[in-house]
């Protein structure tokens, strides 16, 4: 079939299955546009290139369907720059069409030319820069398959503007359907070889302290339920992750939550006096291991990962597998077959004793006093759908979000762990309700994430992709106020946010949300309840919080796990518990 | 630097698609993960491949980080640490003298002759050399040659392929 470039992209984009692309037009990429008029897919048109990214990759962790974002060339390139290194760091299957200078003008500094492939090279999987449009059916599908193959990441491809151009002769092409995949250099190694398996169940049948660390990867390789089983098997706890909420449901008795330098008392202290760590799709990332050389120091380290690269990266493996973690969990439990492991009771009531003494635990708000916004979280949580999809951005409000919602389900929880971006929530709520209109998607905001990408609001506004936000206003930079208390002697250097602009009522509902402010503790259930009932556009709920409020437990930057700091009144409360005992 | 004088070095043989951009991908991977290049010798093999010669400092990185990074790129089709003994590796230096009297241009052919080197081309005092070698002898060479008043040199680096088991 004789076409031209730029519909050859859109067909090859229905071919891959796309439903929904995020995106904004521009010079380099107009010819690709007109095809999106014909195309069988939805167009989400964006109010900042960066918001697609995010939207992007929100679709693809709440769907498990890879997410893709289209923009121009030059300036809009670099603007999903931020969404390609989140994207990639959190290893957010993801594809990005960019346009680019026709292929002649490469290199002489043309109108709305950067460098998009070298700019992206270091934060994306791969990346293409497309000569021949006859390549585009071709590409498109290796880069889908390269996205979400192995541990899934961004993939990029560029497109020169002479190739997608109905009006230029470099454009026409035969579209050919691709052939399958076959890259000599890539080829994921799923399956774990059968004698790590052995030794690693060997260590597992008689760890007295073990511990099941599940990252992200679970998610990834959609193990959830293997993960489970294996826990209950063996009747090993588990922590999990920032990047691996819900992948094992909060209820559940054997989940202690999570670990890390914001992680519960219980889930930081069980990896460090454990005497092995089954480390499952997890990459013992500096916030999770605190200062190295004092990490789990008794502890032999099973590690699984699809790359190869994580394992002995940081902390050398006892057992390093190589291997999808859903293949090889599944392998792990045949070979358990009917053996059990040693008795744990001891180890379990250890945990327990623990989770007595330093459950997560803030201190209410004085009669009269600010919005607590611990409490908000669990108002919010305990006044939502249990599968509520929550996006969150980054700082206090991120850390508390993860710590007191239960999550119950895997994929209902959003964030950016890796490269941290704040302006992350939104967006990606959006990306998310996008991809599961049925389901109530909550971006928990700070009010400096806030301000970063709420146009996109604008976007959910106007396409009907009805998000909630929870914008929990403690007028601070929050988390690098706190630091600066801790670490800085109080002193405040430009965090300062307390306005008195924006007024965050006028501003959401000039970008067409319902809002409403909360400020006293007796109206939150009611506008919580009021914000789950409206299913026709964007609702913000601006909750004013006590601003000086610390998220603990808290590991400081640098020292050991077993350096974690509990609240103040909670030491007080364990010192007065050990004296009774 | 003497190559002798260095710390520990590996030599990796990097098979990779011939496709625009892999030599800014691997030379952009060391960079960013701070594994230091010794020396990067790179051409052709055929249509579709490339090989790419790399000597990469011990100290910087393990190499097995090194390798499993390179092999996450999806142009890199081969990675094989080679081993001094049985894999076959070379380095050429072209060498410009000015020996400044011509009954020294004597002297400089035969050291040259002694290392199997070659004499390109002499006009008066001034000589060019080539010398393919083991990057040690090649080290020893430049040593001698240096009284003789080297003004311009270049090495390849090594090459190398996988040897005979
Ligand atoms: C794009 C970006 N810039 C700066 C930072 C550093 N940073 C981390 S948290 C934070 C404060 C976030 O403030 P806010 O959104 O109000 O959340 P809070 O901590 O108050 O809950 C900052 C500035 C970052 N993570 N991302
Ligand atoms: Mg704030």
């Amino acid at each position: 079939m004789q076409m031209d470039g730029g519909q050859a992209l859109l067909k090859a984009l229905e071919y891959e299955g796309v439903e929904v692309v995020f995106g904004y037009p521009g010079g380099a990429i107009l010819p690709v546009y007109d095809s999106v008029l014909d195309a069988g897919l939805r167009h989400v048109l964006v109010r900042h290139e960066q918001g697609a990214g995010h939207m992007a990759s929100g679709y693809a962790h709440a769907t498990g369907k890879p997410g893709v974002v289209m923009v121009t060339s030059g300036p809009a390139a670099t603007n999903i720059v931020t969404p390609l290194a989140d994207a990639y760091l959190d290893s957010v299957p993801m594809v990005a069409i960019t346009g680019q200078v026709p292929y002649g003008l490469i290199g002489t500094d043309a109108f709305q030319e950067t460098d998009t492939t070298g700019i992206t090279m270091s934060i994306t999987k791969h990346n293409y820069l497309v000569s021949d449009p006859n390549d585009i059916p071709q590409i498109v599908h290796e880069a889908f398959h390269i996205a979400t193959h192995g541990r899934p990441g961004p993939v990029l491809i560029d497109l020169p503007k002479n190739i997608t151009d109905a009006m230029n002769p470099d454009s026409a092409m035969t579209w050919k359907d691709p052939i399958p995949v076959d890259l000599p250099g890539f080829k994921p190694v799923l399956d774990g070889k059968p004698e790590d398996i052995t030794a690693a169940v060997e260590l597992m049948l008689q760890a007295n302290r073990p511990v099941i660390y599940a990252g992200g990867g679970i998610l990834k390789s959609r193990a959830a339920a293997e993960l489970r089983a294996l826990a209950e098997k063996l009747n090993i706890p588990v922590v999990t992750t920032l990047m691996a909420r819900g992948a094992l449901p909060d209820s559940h008795e054997l989940n202690l939550g999570m670990p890390g330098m914001h992680g519960n008392y219980t889930a930081v202290m069980a990896m460090q006096e454990s005497d092995l760590l089954i480390a499952l799709g997890s990459r013992f990332d500096d916030r999770v291991t605190g200062r190295l050389d004092g990490f789990a120091p008794d502890a032999k380290v099973v590690h699984v990962d699809i790359d190869p690269a994580e394992l002995n990266k940081i902390r050398a493996a006892d057992v390093a597998i190589r291997g999808d973690a859903k293949n090889v969990i599944t392998a792990m439990l045949d070979e358990i077959g009917s053996a059990t492991s040693v008795d744990h009771t001891e180890w379990r009531s250890k945990l327990s004793g623990w989770q007595e003494v330093y459950p997560l635990a803030y201190e209410p708000a004085e009669p009269g006093g600010k919005l607590k916004p611990q409490m908000v979280l669990e108002r919010l949580r305990d006044g939502s759908p249990e599968d509520t999809i929550v996006a969150s951005g980054v700082g206090q409000h991120q850390m508390w979000a993860s710590q007191y919602w239960k999550f119950d389900h895997a994929y209902t929880w959003l964030n950016s762990g890796g490269l941290g971006t704040m302006g992350y929530s939104i967006p990606a709520a959006i990306g998310a309700k996008a991809g599961m209109p049925d389901r109530t998607v909550w971006a928990v905001d700070g009010d400096g994430c806030f301000q970063m990408t709420c146009q996109e609001l604008i976007t959910a506004a106007v396409e009907k992709i009805p998000i909630k936000v929870a914008l929990l206003n403690n007028s601070y930079l929050g988390m690098v106020r706190q630091w600066q208390e801790m670490f800085y002697d109080n002193r405040y250097s430009e965090v300062d946010l307390s306005g008195p602009v924006p007024d965050y009522i006028k501003l959401s509902e000039a970008m067409g949300c319902v809002a409403i402010r909360v400020e006293d503790p007796d109206e939150v259930e009611a506008a919580i309840e009021k914000a789950n009932s409206i299913n026709d556009r964007p609702v913000v709920v601006e909750f004013v919080t006590e601003s000086e409020e610390n998220v603990y437990p808290m590991v400081p930057g640098g020292k050991s796990n077993s350096e974690v700091v509990v609240p103040p009144f909670q030491e007080k409360m364990a010192a007065r518990l050990e004296d009774e005992r | 630097m003497k190559r002798s004088q260095l710390a520990e070095t590996h030599t990796l043989a990097v098979l990779v698609e011939n496709k625009a951009g892999v030599l800014a991908r691997v030379a952009g991977l060391f960079a960013r993960r701070g594994f230091n290049i010794e020396s990067l010798a790179v051409a052709p093999t055929n249509e579709t491949l490339s090989r790419i010669t790399i000597v990469v400092d011990a100290e910087s990185a393990p190499i097995d980080q090194i390798k499993k990074q390179l092999d996450k790129l999806i142009n890199v089709v081969d990675i094989q640490e080679l081993d001094g003994e049985h894999s076959a590796l070379r380095e050429m230096v072209l060498v410009r003298l000015d020996v400044e009297d011509e009954s020294r241009v004597a002297e400089v052919e035969e050291l040259v002759a002694g290392f199997s080197g070659s004499v390109i081309r002499v006009g008066g005092t001034q000589m060019m050399i080539s010398l393919s070698s083991r990057p040690n002898d090649l080290d020893d060479f430049l040593g001698k040659l240096q009284p003789f008043g080297v003004q311009e040199l270049q090495r390849t680096g090594a090459i190398a392929i996988p040897g005979i088991e």
